[in-house]
């Protein structure tokens, strides 16, 4: 393999809503073909993050290329690299499931043959063949997230975003979620994930950045990180490096918690302890 | 030439979609034409017989429906225009033209989809309203050219409210929002001269009614389909229509730089 760049390099990136600073300098370097976890509490500065690495935003200030090129300058370049799937499920709710893949097959300019064949393997890939002609407003949370997932993959990109991906799904989505992951990284993408779950960047990531207050206080490998504070999960870690629990104590996007609540009490509990055993 | 070649196939591309949505959304889509065959309905039988009398050399309901089926293709218009607010607002606020602009594609597209679009429909609707005026007995005495003008104003109009409205859908924030901020476009036809002349209106109302866009629209219209000059109407209803399409496109352009899934 030829020495590869490294897929994002941030420098100093800062941005302020009004005065409200979100982002107060970030430094960052994700190798090609590996996954980093940003983690942090809601209001880390998480989203705003992949929202100007994914060309959604302008910073302030610093420098970030992705994929080679220079976000603000060469945003295009970035665009043709990258596929995201943001916190809020991007899928046109009145078109179906194949619709919704082969109208993402047209925006990457897939020849008509190839379109086709591309948007056929990922209904089979994601589990949606069955559900392919019917409109996705009437899919689960997860087949919903699984479609989208599906859309960003169309054009086979080199690099994607994830913002808070298993955020309000219930624990069987959310393990079928980190399999395909495990499975993207197989194929040599490089993934970039936010998340406020501990077990997901613990579960997935090769490096965890740790996002408090707008600043990078913390990152290394999961175990590196464990190490460093003393703990034993990224709980203790994150306590420790930071003076407060990584799980906010009140949660004031609902979207997670309540979906949660509602879709997957009678999981939880078994989901937990298998949690446990799978550390 | 890429470019231009992509930016037309994204925009086909997305002229499909949207087309399938109002396929999909059939409620929204018979409202559109339904609504303004009621106000038909509704101002030539019941409104139509007085209403008609009161029109000068008129003598009652035939007069009145000559009067108003031109008012009515106005207000068909300004119905399919108000849709598209509702369209472009679902599509910002499901997070899909986040999806859109992070997308290596011709950032113009996803709007002109819309508007393509709502063109679309606009001219089918007009098709059915105009049909359903010629079953109750409406006939244009227009001549080739004055067809031409009548077809020409009414697709210069239907640009300037579509871009006004997907303005207003972008700026919405919500479908709710989208839904009711361009309901002024309803309300404005009746103060001018779509459905009254402005003569017979209380001063004041009669001299905004006289000096808003939509009374140069409707007399250019009118002028066209009665076989008439429309003089210097003509050239008040193109100017608005290219001024409101012109700020319309702008604010909509910077909305779209702007918005964000919420």
């Amino acid at each position: 393999m030829t020495p590869q760049r490294p897929a994002i390099e941030v420098t100093g990136v800062a941005k302020s809503y009004g005065d409200q600073p979100v982002l107060r300098g970030i430094d960052l370097t994700l190798p090609a073909g590996t996954v980093y976890a940003l983690l942090g509490p809601n209001g880390a500065g998480k989203t705003t993050m992949v929202r100007i690495l994914s060309t959604l935003l302008p910073a302030d200030g610093g420098h970030a290329r992705v994929a080679g090129f220079d976000v603000s300058k060469e945003p295009d370049g970035v665009r043709r690299s990258i596929g995201v799937t943001g916190q809020f499920s991007a899928i046109d709710e009145l078109l179906t499931g194949r619709e919704n893949l082969r109208l993402m097959a047209d925006l990457a300019h897939l020849p008509r043959r190839e379109a086709a064949a591309r948007v056929e393997e990922l209904l089979d890939r994601f589990g949606l063949t069955e559900a392919a002609d019917r409109r996705s407003a009437t899919y689960s949370g997860g087949m919903k997230r699984r479609l989208d997932l599906a859309m960003t993959l169309v054009s086979r990109p080199r690099l994607i975003f994830l913002d808070e991906p298993t955020t309000g799904l219930d624990p069987r989505s959310r393990r079928d979620l980190w399999k395909i992951v495990r499975e993207l990284l197989g194929d040599g993408v490089t993934v970039f994930l936010t998340t406020q779950y501990l077990e997901e960047a613990d579960q997935l990531a090769h490096t965890v950045g740790l996002l408090d207050g707008g600043r990078l206080v913390a990152e290394g490998t999961p175990a590196e990180l464990k190490t460093r504070a003393g703990g034993e999960t990224l709980d203790d870690v994150f306590l420790a490096l930071t003076g407060h629990p990584a799980t906010p104590a009140d949660d004031s996007e609902a979207d997670g918690s309540e979906a949660d609540g509602s879709e997957a009490d009678d999981n939880a509990a078994d989901d937990a302890a298998e949690m446990e055993t799978t550390r | 030439m890429t470019t231009m070649t992509y930016a037309a196939r994204d925009s086909a591309t997305m002229l499909r979609r949207n087309l399938r949505h109002m396929v999909r959304y059939p409620s929204l889509t018979l409202m559109l034409v339904g609504q303004p065959v009621l106000f038909l309905l509704l101002f030539v039988y019941v409104f139509g017989g007085t209403l008609g009398a009161g029109l000068p050399g008129g003598t009652g309901r035939a007069d009145y429906l000559t009067y108003v089926s031109p008012a009515i293709l106005i207000i068909t218009v300004a119905s399919v225009a108000m849709s598209v607010a509702i369209y472009v607002a679902k599509d910002a606020t499901e997070g899909i033209i986040d999806r859109f602009r992070t997308m290596s594609i011709a950032k113009s597209s996803v709007l002109t989809g819309h508007v393509v679009a709502a063109l679309v429909q606009t001219a089918l609707a007009v098709a059915v309203v105009l049909a359903v005026a010629l079953l109750l007995g409406y006939r244009a005495d227009a001549t080739t050219a004055g067809w031409f003008g009548a077809i020409g104003i009414l697709a210069l109009l239907a640009l300037a409210l579509t871009w006004l409205c997907v303005a207003l859908g972008l700026a919405a924030g919500s479908v709710e929002t989208a839904s009711n901020t361009p309901m002024f476009l309803m309300i404005l036809p009746f103060i001018s001269s779509a459905f009254v002349p402005t003569e017979s209106m209380s001063t004041g109302l009669a001299w905004v009614a006289e000096n808003q866009p939509f009374t140069p629209v409707i007399d250019t219209l009118r002028a066209c389909l009665e076989g008439r000059d429309p003089g210097s109407d003509l050239w008040w209803a193109i100017g608005w229509c290219v001024l409101i399409t012109v700020l319309s496109y702008a604010w909509a352009r910077r909305l779209f730089a702007r918005v964000r899934a919420v």
